[in-house]
């Protein structure tokens, strides 16, 4: 099992049209903001139960743990440039994606 | 089907001269859709779980990506009708956010489909006659070549028939829809390659042997990727009758030996490699041999017919010059730059062949809008026959220009912003949607691109420069070509970071080169430094005549990097 050394959340993506999206306390969000956060080891594996879960329910495909820090506001932000990515959009694009508030941001 | 297609009201000036679909290609693209999208309708119901539906996804050009899942369309070796431009067009505005990325293998992906809709965009295609099948997945890819075919004046014979022959050889193989790796083949017949056939998995040059015989050089096991070769020549001169029953023993000798046991060393290209060519080649020599060859016996008529469709247009008896043309470059300087730099010979006298460059300074290299497609799609009618093409370079050709019309054309260019005159140049750089869209990229290349096109924004400094091949990758399966850039860029992660690898010296024509390592990483930041300082010390160096490339090979690499350490030491921090 790998080493737990940050907080995760759970990122995946929405099987109808790919957009990437979060498990929050109620179900799956487009905002990384609303997400879930994993500060324990086995909390992590809890959220990958969920997800597991949720890949056999047919709602989301590609679904893995993501480091993140807290902010201030307790919100969690991707720690890996990657992934710091996909909570936007593409960079060279900031009319599109979520950062253009397509899904939510 | 005949080669008209009658629900299309035809122009005076747009006659055929592209493969139409007969009633085979017509019900196979159909029955494919039908089948696609029942898959898709059987995944949103739970019947096939994502492992079950992943293959089929991908067999019909669909992946999953960082922001969204993204459709690949197959445009067959790059020829494309002013309808299918036009209708790309409409499918961005419909299904996706109004812009296409045309590849670096002449294809063009949609970033933001829907699952949902994906059934209904390949009915779309599938009624101008495109699809997106073999376009992902261990098969053979679609066949690629030279951007100026049946244009282009060092020409020995069209490529595009032969192209079209293997389009419908390869396509839906039963044999070879599970290679090991996937499979590219590219052809050109041309004295100069402007195909890059020799880092393809098999190269096809059309060459005529001392009796004046059409045949072709065959060359295996060139790649690009994690392991870069260049391609080694397997059939000095195959007959064209021989030509399908060739490949096909090449191909059963790769489906054969080729290593499953390791993604990483399954193409051909190291299958060639450890075995060795002459290995290779007594190998594909028994098995074309011993194999039944009545399946593949060529048939004169059946090419004669497919060739038709590739017939000239009635291009007029024109001059060899343009008095309009020249007086229109005396009066409008910008013209006259684009002309120079973006404008080709045509093997008519009177017309040209023009490059419309997709990489306008600081754009993403190889994207147009819809509205630049509708352009595009008008000015071909108007311009030249309704026939474009899409170079493996990421731009757009038009074939048959008059040299009359050239001013008017430009003039329709430039108001849609798609007349920038680099066509060659520093800022014409290949790119790959490297950490941008794609899900494998280690990082991003369209910004690295962006950077390197502001810095040389002067096109006067451009066109001193002169030509030079920049061709950036955002992970080491090289979609970017970087192993054959002129200067190459391969975006990696390092500590947690994005990263830069340098390479000099690629070329992808038949003087074919990898290109070597310029020393350690570097940062996003320093990149275009690094460029400009490699560029300046170019310049300082260059004999007369000489390209970028001429120079490396004349001073050598050491050169090259010891001026970078030299800077380094300056303070520059490079």
């Amino acid at each position: 099992m790998p080493v737990f050394k940050h907080p995760q959340i759970l990122i995946a993506s929405n099987l109808t049209d790919g957009e990437v999206v979060f498990l929050g306390p109620t179900g799956w969000e487009r905002d990384h903001r609303r997400a879930r956060v994993a500060l324990k080891s086995d909390e992590a594996t809890a959220l990958e139960t969920l997800g597991k879960r949720d890949i056999s329910a047919n709602r989301v495909v590609d679904v893995y743990l993501a480091d993140v820090e807290i902010g201030s506001d307790g919100a969690p932000t991707p720690l890996h440039y990657r992934e710091k990515m996909r909570v936007k959009g593409p960079s060279i694009r900031l009319d599109l994606g979520k950062q253009a508030g397509e899904g939510a941001l | 089907m005949t080669a008209v297609d009658l629900r299309v009201a035809q122009r005076p000036n747009a006659p055929m001269t592209t493969y139409r679909y007969d009633e085979y290609d017509a019900a196979f693209v159909s029955e494919r859709v039908a089948e696609f999208r029942e898959q898709v309708r059987r995944r949103l119901s739970g019947a096939l779980t994502e492992e079950e539906f992943r293959p089929f996804r991908l067999m019909n050009g669909l992946y999953l990506q960082l922001h969204a899942y993204m459709l690949r369309v197959a445009i067959p070796y790059g020829t494309l009708t002013a309808r299918q431009m036009r209708r790309l067009a409409d499918i961005a505005d419909k299904w996706d956010k109004g812009y296409g990325h045309f590849t670096t293998r002449q294809n063009l992906q949609y970033n933001w489909p829907k699952l949902v809709d994906t059934p209904d965009i390949l009915e779309s295609l599938a009624e101008v006659e495109m699809h997106a099948i073999q376009t992902s997945g261990n098969c053979i890819r679609n066949v690629t070549a030279d951007h100026f075919a049946g244009v282009a004046p060092d020409e020995i014979e069209d490529p595009r028939p032969t192209a079209e022959f293997l389009r419908q050889w390869s396509s839906l193989h039963s044999e070879f829809s599970f290679l090991p790796r996937k499979f590219k083949i590219a052809v050109t017949g041309a004295e100069h390659d402007r195909a890059a056939i020799l880092v393809h998995d098999i190269g096809l040059r059309i060459v005529k042997n001392d009796t004046g015989e059409i045949g072709y050089q065959v060359v295996v096991g060139g790649g690009l990727g994690r392991s870069p070769f260049i391609g080694k020549v397997v059939g000095d001169f195959v007959p064209r009758e021989d030509l399908l029953a060739f490949l096909e023993a090449i191909l059963r000798v790769y489906n054969r030996f080729g290593r499953r046991d390791n993604k990483y060393k399954a193409r051909v290209k190291i299958l060639v490699h450890e075995k060795g060519i002459d290995e290779i080649r007594a190998a594909v020599e028994a098995e074309f041999a011993a194999m039944d060859r009545s399946a593949f016996t060529h048939d004169p008529e059946e090419f004669e017919r497919i060739a038709a469709f590739f017939a000239p247009p009635p291009y007029e008896s024109l001059p060899a010059t343009s008095a309009l043309l020249r007086a229109a470059k005396l009066e409008t300087p910008a013209f006259a730059n684009f002309v120079d730099v973006n404008v080709g010979a045509h093997k008519i006298p009177g017309y040209a062949v023009v490059t419309v460059s997709l990489k306008p300074i600081g754009g993403v290299p190889g994207d147009a809008t819809s509205d630049q497609m509708r352009v595009l799609a008008d000015a071909s009618e108007r311009f030249g026959f309704g026939e474009l093409r899409v170079s493996h370079e990421q731009n757009i050709i038009l074939p048959h220009v008059k040299q009359d019309d050239l001013f008017a054309l430009w003039t329709m260019l430039d108001a849609a912003g798609l007349a920038t005159a680099n066509a060659g140049l520093v800022s014409d750089i290949i790119s790959c949607p490297g950490l941008d869209y794609c899900s494998l990229a280690t990082a991003r290349s369209i910004p690295i691109a962006q950077a390197i096109s502001k810095r040389f924004s002067d096109m006067s400094r451009q066109r001193r420069i002169g030509k030079l091949g920049v061709k950036i990758s955002g992970c080491i399966n090289a979609c970017g070509h970087h192993h054959v850039g002129a200067i190459g860029i391969l975006g990696l992660e390092k500590k947690g970071q994005e990263s830069y690898q340098i390479t000099l010296g690629g070329d992808p024509t038949f003087s074919a080169s990898i290109g070597e390592i310029l020393g350690p990483g570097v940062t996003a930041e320093q990149v275009p430094d690094v460029v400009e300082h490699l560029v300046d010390y170019y310049l300082a160096e260059r004999e007369e005549g000489e390209a970028f490339i001429d120079t490396w090979r004349r001073i050598g690499h050491a050169r090259f990097k010891d001026v970078l350490r030299r800077e380094g030491e300056d303070g520059a921090d490079i």
